[in-house]
């Protein structure tokens, strides 16, 4: 029976458990780390003037538009599961002297299905005095969901569009060269909820579309292979953190099972 | 990329392959083209008073033409690029009546002859009067019809001096008739008459406005909007036209659409969605005049049998473009019926929808206007549609998470690991006694 409690196992079991738990404090943050894409080299100097023609910009990429104050600027990127994102704007204005009042610049946030996000901090709207040369915006928006009622506008993974344009400026300053910056950043984070996953993305059809008679419809249904395939890994929801907080308490179960069975059998050991 | 591009990607593949294996690679390659190029033409005010010399102590004539030979050389070869003058024949001391029909192509809409496109825009001279609204009518003649998007980048100094047709009225019938077009404006001095007409065309027509100040300026904006012609002009939403009722309207398959909608108007769409299917749909209505400043758009998808099953709103206030919301709606009754019984549930909303697999989608508005507004033609309105497969709603986590998940596993195995030992102790004891 002493044969159960075999010193090189207990030690590779200790070994393990301690491994794990100096691995426990960064499995936590380390998914909630601020983790910009690395930067592509490419600036984009171009933006579009609606949602069909928004300027798709990948997040750190940083984007340089001369426009005309009024033109409104759209812009698109790509979001996945667990992101917040980040925008920063950076006006500048044309000189202080062709200026007749104060600008107001504001810039919108919307989803794939061109749904109004909120901003969930950061100043949304600005407004400029007659003299000053720069204006900033920043918007933070919501964490990306994996999920969501198909009756709620939470943001899920898939386009978003960014507009930027003059909400509230006097009717002489119209037309006048402005430049405006943009950056996106992406952090990563733990998506919720966990065992979910969104079929297909947000991002809209952008290709013309057909009617057809009324009779005869029959959409592409989803094949039913792909369905079955599909179940196996909406189940196991690969990768979460629950994983590494099961595995690890399993592993700590075990050394404390060794560890109890050990106690019962040399008690005079730990206790004298 | 989370965008869907499986398919389309390994065509391109294919196709690639096939450009390729012939060693030759034309220029408009390895795009889904129709055939046609993008098509852009300048209209330029060729009237007396371009003659005043108040852009960097030039004249405003030199300066757009010197910005036009510019903008000639940095064409991109694809580009189709015509260019039309106006009030350059007639002279101002000639009759209103002549003056006001005075408008001519310089160079036609087609592949540009670059030597013979500069050649005649150094001969324009400023002379006569300055009937935009007509020069509008007539390049949107040049362009032609077509499937995809057109651009007119009008240059001008003056407002219209002939009075009728009001241009802003003509942009906008333009913009009604059929073909998709854009009117981009520039204006050469910063009169406000200038500049509400200006920007008046341009926000009829979904363009911009520019205020010109300086010769590079008015370069570099003209590239911007050529380049933008070029990038751009594929993406045409297909027309269709909403009925007044659900049962006579049309079935929508996935892909954008535009319409238009008076003030207070319902347009209603169908669009098939089988079970197991989710349905999106967005909608956005131009703001293309002048307007009281609240207002509102609703979409709603309606069952058969009239009953709301899901609204988006959007609604909105002072300066803008567009006004958009949207909605995603899957029959989720009908997947849990699916897994659980093939038991007929209780009639609802989504069950009525699903019966006969389309769901109506109804487009409304709250816009009002200032009176002396027209409201015939309708508003502009684009409606995207798609049909993916829906995503079931998750179940309850089956995996723990945090420090006390930890203490429990563990002080289980603890207790577990003692109860094994002590039961084995015992065994030993009474295995020794016997």
């Amino acid at each position: 029976m002493r044969g159960i409690t075999r010193h090189p196992l207990a030690g590779l079991a200790g070994l393990a458990g301690l491994a794990f738990l100096a691995c426990l404090p960064m499995a936590g943050p380390a998914v909630a780390d601020d983790t910009p894409s690395p930067s592509p080299s490419a600036t984009v100097g171009t933006a579009g003037t609606s949602f069909l023609t928004a300027t798709a910009v990948d997040p750190g990429q940083q984007v340089r538009v001369s426009a005309s104050t009024g033109d409104y600027l759209y812009w698109s990127f790509d979001a996945a599961a667990g992101e917040t994102d980040r925008l920063a704007i950076t006006i500048t204005l044309p000189t202080g002297a062709s200026r007749h009042g104060p600008a107001t610049w504001t810039v919108d946030v919307f989803d794939g299905l061109r749904r109004r996000q909120p901003c969930t901090a950061g100043s949304q709207t600005a407004t400029a005095a007659a003299g000053a040369a720069t204006l900033a915006l920043h918007c933070l928006l919501r964490q990306v969901r994996t999920w969501a009622d198909p009756w709620s506008d939470e943001p899920l993974p898939g386009t978003y569009y960014v507009r930027l344009s003059a909400t509230g400026l006097p009717d002489q300053d119209l037309g006048l060269p402005v430049q405006t910056d943009l950056s996106i950043t992406a952090k990563k984070g733990d998506a919720q909820p966990d065992n979910a996953r969104l079929k297909a993305p947000l991002s809209p059809e952008t290709d013309a579309g057909s009617t057809t008679a009324p009779q005869a419809d029959s959409s592409a249904a989803p094949s039913a292979e792909a369905e079955r395939t599909g179940h196996f890994w909406n189940r196991i929801s690969w990768p979460s953190t629950r994983w590494w907080w099961t595995i690890g308490g399993g592993l700590l179960a075990a050394l404390a099972g060794v560890g109890g069975y050990r106690l019962t059998r040399h008690p005079r050991r730990w206790f004298s | 990329m989370i965008i869907r591009r499986g398919p389309a990607a390994g065509l391109f593949l294919v196709m690639l392959a096939g450009v390729t294996a012939l060693g030759a690679v034309p220029a408009t390659a390895g795009e889904p083209t129709d055939g046609e190029a993008p098509k852009v033409e300048l209209v330029l005010d060729s009237s007396g008073s371009m003659r005043a010399a108040d852009i960097d102590g030039r004249s405003r004539m030199s300066v757009a033409q010197q910005s036009f030979d510019e903008v000639v050389d940095a064409l991109p070869p694809e580009t189709q690029l015509g260019i039309r003058a106006l009030g350059s024949r007639v002279p101002n001391s000639a009759s209103q009546a002549l003056g006001c029909r005075d408008t001519q192509q310089i160079s036609p809409v087609g592949p540009v002859n670059k030597p013979q496109a500069k050649a005649s825009i150094a001969t324009m001279r400023p002379t006569g009067w300055t009937p935009i609204g007509l020069a509008l009518r007539a390049a949107s003649h040049d362009l032609g019809t077509g499937e995809t998007t057109r651009r007119i980048v009008l240059i001008t100094d003056g407002e219209d001096t002939c009075g009728l047709p009001d241009p802003c009225d003509v942009a906008r019938q333009l913009a009604a008739a059929g073909t998709h077009l854009v009117i981009d404006t520039l204006g050469l001095t910063l009169d406000a008459r200038v500049r509400q007409q200006l920007t008046c065309i341009a926000d009829a027509t979904g363009g911009t406005y520019t205020a010109v100040q300086h010769q590079t300026q008015l370069t570099s904006r003209l590239n911007q909007l050529v380049r933008r012609a070029h990038d751009t002009y594929r993406q045409t939403p297909r027309q269709v036209g909403g009925a007044a009722r659900c049962s006579a309207a049309p079935v929508l398959k996935p892909g954008v659409y535009a319409d238009r909608e008076r003030f207070a108007e319902h347009r209603w769409y169908r669009v098939a969605v089988s079970p197991g299917q989710e349905l999106r749909a967005s909608v956005s209505i131009a703001l293309d005049r002048r307007l009281n400043p609240d207002y509102g758009v609703l979409l709603r998808a309606v069952s058969r049998t009239g009953q709301e099953i899901v609204r988006g709103t959007g609604a909105d206030g002072g300066r803008t473009d567009v006004l958009s919301t949207g909605l995603r709606w899957s029959d989720q009754q009908a997947e849990d019926r699916q897994e659980a019984s093939p038991e007929p549930s209780v009639s609802s909303a989504s069950s009525d929808a699903a019966g006969d697999g389309m769901v109506c989608l109804v487009v409304s508005n709250s816009f009002s206007a200032p009176a002396g507004v027209q409201t015939n033609p309708g508003m502009p309105l684009e409606l995207t549609v798609d049909v993916v497969s829906s995503s079931p709603a998750p179940g309850g986590p089956s995996l723990g998470r945090g420090w006390l998940l930890l203490l429990v596993l563990t002080g289980t195995g603890l207790v577990g690991g003692l109860v094994i030992g002590w039961l084995a102790r015992w065994r030993v004891a009474v295995w020794k006694e016997n």
